[in-house]
């Protein structure tokens, strides 16, 4: 690809999405884009940028983040921050609220929706504690497309294999062919959004826990901290932000704080201390790390 | 080092599966049907067995339901790995002893993710 074609998509990418297309991220851009290519009948990605570059080319453009946004997920992604959610959050937020009795939680990059169904699913398993409680899972991403999948909720045999217990699959999911798709009651627990990051958050209203896994991996400081700084703004004073476990606010963010014995774990300042001491209950979630898409936006 | 004795009438598979779990730093044995693995669980339980279901002579059902009933046979975690990968097939496994299941094909990502599962990693 040409140096000024490199240009235009790594600027046009950071203005939609906020993807910083850094040295490392530089062979994203022939496995991710060549497909694109192929479907736009273009012969090669410098054909792709010249078509990309057209005033009238929004939906190419809107093919090209996408295709640079979409990662891997899994159900229940990684097992600890769910074991978190399970010990830690979820009784601290049970008891904080048990007047109100509600509950929102925001998925800030919901993909192809494995991790709000995941959440969706350790809820019902809970469900003798959440009787009366209102609880709203929000799943937002930036690309329409995956999240027709999503509320689909139809997945491969591959899919429901990383991460999935198969008393899980047993219970939430049937078979349609060669597909597993996941339980009406399930999928009527999550509700799926569009949104991108770097939108005005104002109309989410406020959120008790926000997952925003291995999102900010994909953005430059100066994008992270304004992402953060719109997070903090969207949590409720004791609420939770969960990252990836090796995602670090130092030197990003002065507005959260780490919850100290849970990796991944944020709270806003002054409420970190308070957030630690929540009971951590005696078994531990028994569910598995696991596979898919991630969206990074 | 736990042990792990693979169970399926396919060379290539037991192999395969072999490569994998040595990775994850068990020790193997390999069976080629049901009668000969239970033989070897009755010599020495192994930790962890993974299990075809559809072999000749001695099938994985069979060969599950035998094992249960064995002497220390309730101890080894059983990972179906199979081509029948339909509900039914899961339920009457998990329901007759299997700790997990696997639905052929499988990768190393998902050996993995099971055996985590079952807590034998």
């Amino acid at each position: 690809m040409t140096p000024g074609g490199y240009e235009y998509l790594r600027g046009m990418l950071h203005e939609k999405s906020g993807l910083a297309l850094t040295g490392d991220k530089q062979y994203l851009i022939e496995s991710r884009l060549i497909p694109v290519a192929r479907r736009h009948g273009h012969a090669g990605l410098d054909e792709l940028v010249r078509a990309a570059r057209n005033p009238g080319s929004e939906a190419l453009r809107a093919d090209i983040v996408e295709a640079m946004t979409t990662n891997e997920t899994f159900f229940f992604r990684d097992k600890t921050p769910f074991e978190h959610f399970d010990n830690l959050i979820l009784p601290a937020l049970l008891k904080a609220r048990s007047n109100r009795r509600r509950l929102r939680i925001w998925c800030a990059a919901a993909s192809t929706g494995q991790e709000p169904y995941s959440l969706a699913m350790m809820l019902d398993q809970n469900a003798h504690k959440l009787a009366g409680w209102n609880i709203e899972i929000l799943a937002t991403d930036i690309s329409i497309e995956v999240l027709e999948k999503a509320k689909a909720g139809l997945y491969t045999q591959f899919e429901v294999q990383r991460g999935l217990p198969i008393n899980y699959l047993m219970k939430y999911f049937k078979q349609v062919g060669d597909m597993w798709q996941i339980a009406p009651t399930i999928r009527q627990k999550v509700k799926f959004a569009p949104f991108n990051l770097l939108a005005d958050y104002a109309a989410l209203g406020s959120f008790d826990v926000v997952f925003c896994r291995n999102v900010l991996i994909y953005f430059d400081t100066e994008t992270k901290r304004d992402v953060l700084a719109r997070m903090a703004g969207s949590l409720a004073p004791d609420g939770y932000l969960l990252l990836g476990a090796a995602e670090t606010m130092l030197g990003v963010s002065e507005r959260f704080e780490g919850v100290a014995g849970y990796r991944g774990v944020h709270a806003l300042k002054g409420q970190g201390d308070q957030a630690a001491a929540a009971p951590a209950r005696q078994q531990p979630f028994q569910a598995e790390a696991g596979a898919g898409r991630l969206r990074a936006v | 080092m736990k042990s792990c004795l693979v169970v399926d009438d396919s060379a290539v598979i037991r192999k395969v599966a072999r490569r994998i779990l040595e990775d994850l730093d068990f020790t193997i044995e390999e069976a080629e049907d049901g009668k000969v693995a239970l033989a070897k669980c009755r010599d020495s339980m192994p930790d962890a067995v993974l299990l075809d279901w559809n072999m000749p002579v001695m099938d994985g059902m069979q060969f599950l339901l035998a094992l249960r009933k064995a002497e220390g046979g309730d101890k080894p975690k059983v990972v179906f790995c199979t081509t029948e990968n339909d509900l039914d097939h899961i339920m009457k496994a998990i329901r007759s002893g299997a700790n997990e299941y696997i639905m052929k094909p499988f990768d190393r990502e998902i050996v993995e993710a099971k055996f985590q599962e079952v807590g034998l990693l």
